[in-house]
């Protein structure tokens, strides 16, 4: 039976009520505990220096050539806290109910009032760091409002949001790794998660530098490796995120929750080719501004901008009156595929949607709209060589964000005792869809103010356990099964490439497990998916040694991805119902909205790893909603 | 289009690298330039042979891993931008483009055009932050910022540590990226306290890490990816001559 261990009282007092309880270790006891941190993202930074202060050991880990670089990288759009600056009706509870409803009923109560609870402080945080938010003229710092809410909650630092509050974290951790608290491994990629006593005690980790296996003996191992959205091969994360920490502790034990729960973000550039590698996300803030529209008649060549207003459907105000171009990123993102794959789509591909600013223009002039967004519509040109100002951005949704990930309890920790996971890389808060600017959130509140209360908790009970170290067998056992993976690798003489696989379990996914899905489609992937995987064990080339080599690294992330699409479908074929970004064919009302089945399915779907040749087994732990009710989810 | 590469391979730090050709067929006006050498790369792999490795991760221009010199300059033909950001519109069919890593004595080739920028974070933990503990931050707005020094503020705040800047120097230094960060918490109020000292342990530690003096010339600001201006540099040089003069 799944414990999610919520603390007793009231909603608004829980997290109070945790922290007046949770075990402490004294100073003097800390420097004798190690912590490993898999990651230098927001969450993985922010937790490494948090606890690095309190006087732990932290051994950090990143695949990057600097923690700096780490995927929170790349938000744009911003980050939200009940502050209540705008006195525009916000509040804690309100924050709560948005991130619930946003997430269609499908997180727990607890952990999402604790997000809204600690997102303020989360403020503080960063601007005493240095993080360059927005001001007024005044001083006071400045709001915007973003999809799925009604207030101005958005704190912003021009299209550079993740940058400025990563490299807030990243500093706080060198500065750290400079008094000798932390001990950084750049260019280390954890390969193996190593498991004493059904504790996590350690990892293996591959130098990308030298290709040498090292072992790393903790009290506690921390993973905050990120999303999975890669596994789609096309989507708007970085090229080296992977799943690969988090599915190698789920097959020692971790469970995973809320798989196939992808969000697609709707306002990404369109494919334009089949050698494409990504897709660059435009910020979901541009909506503030932008119109989004198709035209009325299907197949509509003509240029965006001779097209009369009357021939132009502006689907999203006209479904959703009262959210508009603001509307939550899974109906936006399904809207714009319904509309598209109706052959109203538009651009060479006929992929795309028309993102239109020239209303904003005419209203505010050009002036206020280039304040607001010139990086983003620099950038918009340099990929496409068009001229936002002049004619509508075309855009279209892409794989994004994984609200899925490894199942963890209140106190973050996942089934294996000793093992957290932290911001993307858990299930956590966001249910079956994740709100604009809630995961910038999401990530820092995870290592900057959770973690560094559970994890201390966890470390009490251990600072009398017997001392491991490297030399266990369990250490020997997981480094032999690592070295068998890389040598097979290395001595794959097939004829495909890496890339050949990544991009056709991506294809495979989008078609048959992405934006919507259906039981006839997700048994079909699981029949393909089952010839990828053969397909992969003999027909793999691989060229280089075992030194430096990017296409090693991506033969073992690509194994992974293979393993997890299929228990993505899996997940998706058993929620018989739609909720946030899973939308069943089967489950829609008349007019294609999506029906959840409270009944049957207001639960968590917790998978166990079963082994290579046995299907998973499915663990459910029941949402219990005591502060709100389960209402349908209406934007109209 | 069709290609002709003179690309830079070198098995590791010590070993002696050179320039080999390749040729590449197929090559749409779309691709991004890191696009277009994965393509290669798929043709090398057909061919059994390693692959050319290089830097990347995020392909929009904001991670600052990517970033080689094509054609002698950092990240090609154009002005204010990283590698990934630039596509092959920007060249013609039949063109010859020389590929190099980032070069730099501070900057240890790893292999083909991969680097060492580790010297850049060493910089950064001499002193490139606001000492600040998770806990100790007071409410938000009570330090108002007007918005012109929360603006310029960012201006050098935006750096994303790719070290273009380094690359196109003639004496490789580092004092735009230094510059930046200086500049970043000099001008907020939360970061006065610490300015003095900040400047003077990352500009000692700047200089131990092997980068070159600045010499003014400002190839640096016209590569910069995010644009960041040589007045950083001369923020760091008054921030620095303040901190000397003042040294207790």
């Amino acid at each position: 039976m799944i414990d999610s261990k919520i603390p007793d009282g009231p909603l608004a007092e829980k997290w109070n009520n945790y922290k007046a309880k949770a075990k402490l270790v004294n100073p003097a006891n800390r420097k004798k505990l190690n912590i490993i941190v898999v990651g230098t993202g927001l969450a993985g930074a922010s937790c490494a220096a948090s606890l690095a202060e309190q006087g732990y050991n932290i051994k950090s880990f990143c695949f990057q050539d600097s923690a700096r670089r780490a995927h929170s990288v790349a938000a744009q759009g911003g980050v939200n806290a009940a502050k209540n600056y705008k006195n525009d009706g916000d509040s804690t509870f309100r924050m709560f109910y948005d991130t619930i409803k946003g997430g269609d009923f499908r997180s727990r109560e607890a952990n999402v009032y604790r997000l809204a609870e600690c997102s303020a402080h989360l403020i503080d945080q960063a601007v005493a760091q240095g993080v360059p938010f927005a001001r007024e003229y005044a001083g006071y710092l400045n709001n915007r409002s973003f999809g799925g809410v009604q207030v101005s909650r958005t704190f912003y630092a021009r299209g550079q949001t993740g940058q400025q509050l990563l490299l807030g974290a990243y500093q706080g951790l060198l500065r750290q790794v400079s008094l000798g608290k932390v001990i950084m491994h750049t260019r280390h990629e954890m390969l193996e998660l190593v498991v004493i006593d059904g504790k996590a005690k350690g990892i293996i980790a591959r130098n990308l530098e030298t290709g040498e296996l090292e072992r790393h003996v903790a009290d506690a191992v921390v993973l905050a490796s990120g999303g999975y959205g890669k596994v789609y091969y096309l989507s708007t994360l970085a090229m080296g995120c992977n799943s690969s920490a988090i599915w190698r502790a789920h097959k020692k034990g971790a469970y995973m929750a809320g798989v196939s729960w992808i969000q697609f973000h709707p306002t990404s550039l369109p494919q334009h080719g089949e050698n494409q590698s990504k897709l660059t996300l435009m910020s979901e803030s541009l909506r503030n501004d932008g119109r989004i529209w198709v035209p009325k008649t299907a197949k509509d060549d003509r240029n965006p901008n001779i097209i009369p207003e009357e021939e132009r459907d502006y689907y999203l105000e006209r479904k959703y009156p009262s959210f508009g171009n603001l509307a939550p990123r899974d109906i936006s993102s399904r809207a714009a595929k319904e509309r598209i794959d109706a052959g109203h789509g538009v651009g060479p591909m006929k992929n795309a949607i028309y993102l239109d600013f020239s209303d904003a223009i005419k209203a505010q002039g050009k002036d206020k709209i280039e304040a607001k967004y010139s990086n983003l519509f620099a950038m918009y040109e340099k990929i496409t060589g068009i001229n936002a100002y002049k004619e509508p951005m075309l855009i279209s949704p892409s794989a994004h964000f994984t609200m899925g990930g490894l199942w963890v309890d209140y106190e973050l920790m996942t089934s294996i005792p000793g093992l957290f996971a932290l911001g993307e890389a858990n299930f956590a808060d966001h249910g079956a869809n994740r709100l604009g600017a809630n995961s910038l959130l999401q990530a820092c509140v995870d290592g900057y103010f959770i973690a560094p209360y559970t994890i201390p908790n966890y470390l009490a009970s251990e600072l009398n356990a017997p001392k491991n170290d490297i030399s266990h067998p369990a250490f020997d056992e997981a480094e032999k099964a690592v070295r068998a993976q890389l040598d097979r690798f290395l001595n794959s003489k097939g004829t495909l490439s890496t890339d050949y696989f990544h991009k056709k379990i991506g294809r495979l996914l989008y078609e048959k497990c992405g934006l919507s899905r259906s039981k006839e489609k997700l048994e079909e992937a699981l029949k393909e998916i089952k010839l990828i995987k053969e397909s992969f064990e003999k027909d793999l080339l691989l060229t280089g040694d075992d030194t430096l080599n990017s296409e090693l690294e991506k033969a073992g992330r690509i194994a992974d991805y293979i393993e997890l699409a299929e228990l993505m479908c899996y997940d998706a074929l058993q929620r018989e119902e739609s909720c946030g970004a899973h939308f069943r064919e089967e489950y829609q009302t008349a007019d294609g909205e999506a029906v959840r089945n409270d009944a049957d399915f207001c639960y968590v779907s917790a998978w166990e790893w079963k082994g290579k040749e046995h299907k998973p087994e499915l663990h459910k732990e029941p949402l219990v909603f005591e502060s709100v009710e389960l209402a349908v989810r209406s934007y109209k | 289009m069709k290609l002709y590469l003179k690309i830079w391979r070198q098995l590791n730090t010590s070993s002696k690298g050179e320039m080999v050709n390749y040729e590449i067929d197929g090559v749409s006006e779309h691709m991004s330039f890191l696009e277009m050498l994965d393509l290669l790369n798929e043709s090398l792999i057909q061919k059994r042979e390693r692959v050319i490795e290089f830097d990347h991760d995020c392909r929009e221009g904001i991670c600052g891993q990517c970033g080689v010199m094509i054609d002698g300059r950092a990240n090609g033909p154009l002005k204010n931008t990283t590698t990934c950001q630039l596509h092959m519109r920007s060249f013609k069919d039949g063109d010859t483009i020389y590929i190099e890593p980032f070069r730099a004595k501070a900057f240890p080739v790893l292999r083909d055009l991969k680097i060492d920028r580790s010297a850049f974070d060493s910089i950064i933990e001499a002193g490139g932050f606001i000492g600040v503990s998770t806990g100790q931050a007071p409410e938000a707005n009570t330090i108002p910022i007007s918005y012109e020094t929360a603006e310029a503020s960012f201006d050098a705040a935006a750096c994303i540590g790719c070290g273009a800047c380094v690359a196109t120097c003639k004496n490789a230094s580092a004092a735009l990226f230094v510059g930046a960060k200086i500049t970043h918490l000099a001008l907020l109020p939360q970061g006065k306290v610490e300015a003095s000292k900040r400047v003077l342990t990352m500009v000692e530690e700047m200089d131990a890490q092997g980068f070159g003096n600045c010499s003014d010339t400002r190839a640096c600001e016209i590569e910069c990816p995010q644009g960041i201006s040589i007045l950083s540099i001369a923020k760091m040089n008054a921030e620095y001559s303040k901190a000397v003069i003042f040294r207790k």
